[in-house]
């Protein structure tokens, strides 16, 4: 799983039958990485910091649905205690 | 598996049914050298891993979702253990 920021959301009329009604959201990892397209599993919208679990994991979020994703949107982060490198 | 060194926690309240009362730790990988060495990663604990330890760590979905005893869940990856000793011959 990896940090991620929702900095947008992908609007897609024609998609597979399961995804109606899923949220895809546009997640860039942090701190500088690519962003990719996560279904959202909490309720995440832009400008929130989240997590993302990626493979066939993501799938599991929404249980016993068989959703065709590879990117999930599993939490939304509060805040991050974090130590400096040595 | 990775090594890898634990150099935060996240706190999220609003998560996966199957992340409630995980700690949730953010890693970066090392290389041998024991520098940082990729992307930090975000893993679930199974092991009582604290900021600043040297952890095994895997990332991939059944030994993870296995080791914090969630199968079907949507885990990637998890600290399974705390490094005491690297011995490179």
């Amino acid at each position: 799983m990896y940090l991620g920021k929702v900095i947008g959301r992908v609007i897609a009329t024609v998609k597979n039958d399961v995804l109606e009604g899923k949220k895809l959201l546009l997640v860039r990892r942090l701190p500088s990485g690519p962003a990719v397209v996560a279904v959202d599993a909490v309720g995440a919208g832009a400008g929130e910091t989240v997590y993302v679990c990626r493979g066939r994991e993501a799938s599991f979020a929404f249980k016993p649905e068989e959703v065709p994703t590879e990117a999930t949107v599993v939490a939304i982060v509060d805040y991050v205690d974090y130590i400096e490198r040595e | 598996m990775i090594i890898a060194r634990v150099i935060g926690s996240v706190v999220a309240s609003q998560k996966q049914a199957s992340h409630e009362g995980k700690k949730i730790l953010l890693l970066q990988p090392l290389g041998l050298d024991d520098q940082p060495l990729g992307d930090v990663v975000v893993a679930l604990d199974a092991v009582d891993a604290g900021v600043g330890d040297r952890v095994l760590a895997v990332q991939e979905g059944f030994s993870a979702m296995t080791s914090v005893g969630h199968t079907d869940s949507p885990i990637d990856a998890a600290v399974i253990g705390v490094v005491d000793l690297v011995e490179i011959e």
